[in-house]
């Protein structure tokens, strides 16, 4: 087991248990499974995505490309980066993409066929011949963890926050900046990705005001933490920056046991940027073997896990950095064979760095191959004097190190590449993202704690106070090693592979042939070769991509561009987006004060309208819906149904100019209609088409209720709202959606007056209550107001009355009308007396076609009104005349023809042809009543085509159908006004 | 996600508004005096620029007023519009 005895933040006192893929190991709290694999000397932790190569851990941060793990112990979670999971007792874990097993994976044979599986294989392999034949064993071969059969027992929320500035990153220069702006008073957040703040100085030792940069900045942190205006979260990732400063973070490991997950929703008026940069890798041949390492997370690992992943060590580089691991990764007892420099010369400190720690170093050097295949045995480089071996079970390498200029990117900014420090860093800005520090291309502590220093001067424009406390001074570094990095690429043509992108195995040649084959753009590169579009998002690849179509295409790396950043900049699970809307919660159906009746008495609940569920028949023991709708509708025909008429929108307008506002709303007049009256209105778009249909009534002078189909409702309520607000202010109405206030029941068929005679009423049911009159008053004592509206084509009664009475009096009807037969009825039901009737329906016989004329509405409509809304387009329908669909009734030849609504309508003659089309079928149903099938349709000048043949031509089969009047049943309408 | 200034609320969420489309769109007084041309052009056509538009939203999860602002469909700049100049 190769742990340090001493060092790290792990809880030597705690040790924890672990399988990962089927074998027991045992690691410490405050490991993470890829340190506590690591101690344990497991080095192969995954497959590759293409040619399922052996790989090992490569970083020590959610850039990880190479040790994805399906996480099987809590929930089933796949593809979580080793890296980033927290190991718990009991943890179980398993690598995705490898079968049978990470160690022996038999699918590795793609490995040896590597030269046929070039950039573009798929593409180029498959276009001949049918895909859907080949997906089957591709898709089978692809993807990489496996997705969860079971629900989600994960917990999650979401959560709004309001601050000043957003701190992005609880590094040094974060921490810093967290501190000034704190100071001048503003409301501060600050989220952190790793467990505690730190950054960088986690891992590497520097002194800042003369301690431990790590104290300094968890001294700060402590401080910072106590104030009022700041807010501080740990293990927080922000995956995305939006529209007007909103930032998106995941909070992991919150507090809250119960809770897995939490999605912040951050809107600030500033967001500093200070995530700091990933290592990049070298390009070398064996690059992405086991035990091959980037050289920081090496020293991380020592650092913060005391895990160490070799005993004897080759580092390759081409920048600084390394010579600052050498003295750490001597203290861990590795054995440094020798640091191979890309370069031609060092500097005076990294010169004194390798001498101090006695290490030979070898400039003008490069890798040319890693030996052994699951485990490094050496390595081969050449020099000056010609290619050599050294013996090593690590390689360590460093190409530099990239800003992490998502978020900067995600805002709408644009990056540059900046010689110098041979990386894309932050250029033109877009709304308030500021970087800062590593992840603006500073990568000098000292420089970035004086970015950090003068944060406000740069968010705010204020220039800094003399007079300020001593601790907003910018603190003082020591023992930095400055940042020198020479970009050295590979000469072309290299022979081995090469990767770039480790998880989606895209190596060196893999670009140059994409180039080759002319794709010029790096966007094209990209979706072409697949670099950049794993789960890493190509956090550490892409610059090397970038770098290498630049020396392909002989042009500079700002003019090749980068590709663009989107979010996520980390993985997010679904469970966190859906928050608390899952199940049932996704959308809330709401309920009527009948729902929980109509359930117990044997509803089949259906989907209706504005999320209501309501009844859509209620079927008794070993009945069909056929026969339970025919029971209901013959019930509402020859005795009393009754139906919860509740989800029905309602509105109350209000005000000196509510006739002149509904005149101009609807086709008809209503500043003529009495009080104590209700009118059938209907309601048009200003294109003319039909738009909505319902009953108004004028309940005195000024002030009318409305009614308005379920489903439109929504769409009404905007529609009056809109032109009170914005065209017609002049006018004065209190327009009120009162929908919710009111329950609504519907006693319909001859029998309904007889059963509500068996109440205790103040309301006289006497012949002067006329078809379209409403009565105030009271039933067994209940206020209600008593209509006669008909939506069924029967004497009926439209009871409504206060929601909190309604179940009350719903029963006591029930009951009322037990010894008429009274029948619950459904939505279903309802359609098929309706049909029967043939009452138009805007959201059926409308198809944003049909004008009022075309459904036979004309009655309706007054053209001599000055103005309403669909006169105007009404008047050029008119005018152009010609030919238009009409709605007309169907009377299938075959009575029991089963007919599907959308069916097409064709001339008689041109049986199953399309081209014939004249129309379709907006509803049909067995009438029980008429003991046939009937429907309604819109058909081509079928006002005048009354009496003629037509094929109703369905998917499944077509039947000769006469055509009708849209009324099958009381054409005279005496039943529901007598 | 914008962030949408209503003029009774403040600022809020987007995810509370309508956007009800461009606020030049004025209905006729006499649609009847509109030409075929100019009442199609009315009801199905929209300048749609690249820079700044004025809309109307609708807060319809909030305090239900209708309001315009200047939008730019560009930056996503928004400037609110005196109530007075509609």
């Amino acid at each position: 087991m190769t742990r340090l005895a001493n060092g790290g933040v792990i809880d030597r006192q705690r040790p924890l248990h672990f399988t990962f893929n089927g074998k027991r190991y045992q690691g410490y709290e405050g490991d993470t499974l890829a340190s506590a694999l690591m101690a344990n000397d497991v080095l192969i932790v995954g497959r590759s995505f293409k040619y399922h190569r052996p790989r090992g851990i490569l970083t020590c941060g959610p850039e990880e490309p190479n040790a994805l793990v399906q996480l099987v112990s809590d929930g089933d979670q796949p593809n979580l980066r080793a890296t980033e999971v927290p190991l718990r007792e009991g943890l179980e874990a398993r690598s995705v993409n490898c079968w049978p097993s990470a160690k022996f994976d038999l699918r590795a044979i793609n490995s040896f066929l590597a030269p046929l599986f070039p950039a573009g294989f798929y593409y180029k392999t498959f276009m001949a011949g049918r895909w859907d034949f080949y997906s089957r064993f591709i898709r089978q071969a692809a993807g990489l963890g496996r997705s969860p059969k079971e629900r989600d027992p994960g917990r999650y929320e979401r959560v709004n926050h309001h601050t000043d500035v957003l701190v992005v990153g609880a590094g040094p220069t974060g921490v810093q900046a967290a501190k000034v702006l704190a100071e001048s008073g503003r409301d501060v957040m600050v989220i952190d990705m790793q467990a505690s703040p730190g950054g960088h100085l986690l891992f590497h030792s520097c002194q800042i005001d003369s301690q431990p940069g790590v104290e300094w900045v968890s001294q700060a942190a402590v401080e910072l933490r106590d104030r009022k205006n700041v807010t501080w979260l740990q293990n927080t990732t922000a995956t995305g920056y939006y529209d007007h400063n909103m930032v998106i973070a995941v909070e992991h490991e919150p507090a809250e046991s119960w809770l897995r997950e939490r999605l912040w929703h951050i809107r600030a008026k500033k967001v500093v940027i200070a995530t700091g940069a990933v290592e990049r890798p070298l390009i070398f041949p064996g690059n992405d073997r086991p035990g091959v390492m980037l050289a920081d997370a090496v020293a991380r690992y020592i650092q913060r896990f005391a895990a160490v992943p070799g005993k004897s060590v080759v580092i390759y580089t081409n920048n600084s950095t390394a010579y600052a691991h050498l003295e750490t990764f001597k203290a861990a007892g590795i054995e440094i064979q020798g640091v191979l420099d890309l370069r031609e010369s060092l500097s005076e400190t990294e010169l004194g760095l390798a001498s101090k720690s006695k290490v030979p170093v070898v400039v003008n050097s490069r890798i040319t191959g890693v030996q052994g295949r699951s485990a490094v045995k050496g390595v081969t480089y050449q020099d000056e004097s010609g290619i050599k071996t050294l013996s090593c079970d690590l390689v360590c390498h460093s190409g530099g190190w990239n800003p992490l200029i998502h978020l900067y990117s995600h805002a709408g900014g644009r990056s540059r590449f900046d010689q110098e420090s041979a990386a894309f860093v932050p250029g033109e800005r877009a709304q308030g993202a500021y970087s800062i520090g590593g992840a603006n291309g500073t990568f000098s502590l000292g420089q970035g704690l004086k970015e950090a220093s003068e944060i406000a001067n740069l968010l705010f424009g204020e220039k800094s106070d003399d007079s300020a406390s001593s601790a907003l001074a910018v603190p003082v570094t020591e023992g930095e090693v400055s940042y020198r990095i020479d970009e050295i690429w590979p000469e072309k043509g290299l022979k081995g592979k090469a990767f770039v992108d480790f998880q989606n195995d895209v190596t060196t040649a893999d670009i140059s042939l994409a180039v080759r084959e002319n794709f010029r753009s790096i966007e094209h590169v990209k979706r072409y070769t697949t670099a950049g579009m794993a789960v890493d998002q190509g956090k550490i690849g892409n610059p090397n991509v970038i770098g290498l179509v630049s020396r392909e295409l002989d042009q500079e790396q700002t003019s090749v561009g980068t590709t663009t950043f989107r979010p996520p900049f980390a993985p997010v699970s679904f469970g966190v987006i859906g928050g608390n809307e899952r199940g049932l919660l996704i959308i809330p159906a709401r309920t009527t004060p009948m729902t929980d009746w109509n359930i117990a008495n044997g509803a089949a609940m259906d989907e209706a309208g504005a999320n209501f569920r309501r009844p859509f028949f209620f079927p008794r023991a070993g009945e069909s819906m056929e026969d339970a709708v025919a029971r209901e509708a013959t019930a509402v025909r020859t005795s009393c149904g009754i139906y919860d008429g509740t989800p029905l929108g309602t509105f109350e307008l209000h005000g000196p100019d509510t006739a002149e506002l509904l005149n101009r709303l609807y086709t008809n007049r209503f500043d003529n209609l009495p009080v104590g009256r209700g009118r059938f209105g209907l309601m048009l778009r200003e294109d003319g088409r039909l738009f909505d249909d319902g009953v108004t009534f004028r309940v005195d002078e000024t002030r009318y209720l409305m009614s308005c189909g379920t489903g439109a409702a929504g769409a009404v309520y905007a529609h009056i709202d809109r032109l009170l607000q914005t065209e017609w202010i002049d006018l004065k109405v209190y327009l009120v959606n009162v929908s919710a206030a009111w329950a609504t029941m519907c006693v319909c068929g001859p029998m309904a007056r007889k059963v509500l005679d068996k109440l205790e009423s103040d309301i006289a049911l006497d012949p002067s209550f006329r078809f379209l009159d409403f009565r105030d008053g009271t039933l067994e004592g209940i206020p209600v107001r008593l209509a006669r509206v008909s939506y069924t084509g029967e004497l009926s009664f439209e009871v409504n009355v206060a929601r909190r009475s309604a179940l009350k009096l719903w029963t006591i009807l029930i009951d009322a009308g037990k010894e008429f037969g009274i029948t619950p009825v459904g939505s279903e039901t309802s359609g098929v007396l309706r049909i029967e009737k043939g009452f138009i329906s805007p959201g059926h016989e409308g198809d944003n076609i049909t004008n009022p004329f075309d459904a036979g509405m004309g009655w309706i409509v007054d053209m001599t009104k000055p103005d309403f809304i669909g006169k105007r387009s009404l008047l050029r329908d008119m005018r152009l005349g010609g030919e238009r669909q009409h709605v007309v009734g169907l009377l299938p030849d075959d009575e029991r023809a089963a007919v599907a609504d959308g069916s097409a309508l064709l001339p008689a003659q041109q049986e199953l042809s399309r081209s014939g089309f004249q129309g379709h079928v907006t509803a049909a149903c067995f009438s029980p009543t008429l003991k046939r099938t009937i429907a309604l349709g819109l058909l081509k000048d079928g006002q005048s085509r009354h009496g003629e043949k037509v094929i109703i031509s369905g998917l499944e089969n077509s039947c000769p159908a006469t055509v009708s009047a849209p009324v099958f049943y009381d054409p005279k309408g005496e039943r529901m006004r007598g | 996600m914008l962030e949408i200034p209503c003029p009774w609320c403040g600022p809020r969420n987007e995810s509370e508004f309508v956007c009800a489309g461009e606020a030049d769109r004025k209905r006729p007084s006499d649609p009847e005096a509109e030409t075929e041309e100019a009442w199609a052009d009315y009801l199905f056509n929209s300048t749609n620029p690249k820079g700044v538009v004025r809309e109307w939203w609708w807060h319809v999860s909030g305090c239900t007023r209708w309001f315009q602002i200047d939008r730019d469909t560009v930056t996503h700049e928004i400037t609110p519009v005196e109530e007075s100049s509609k």
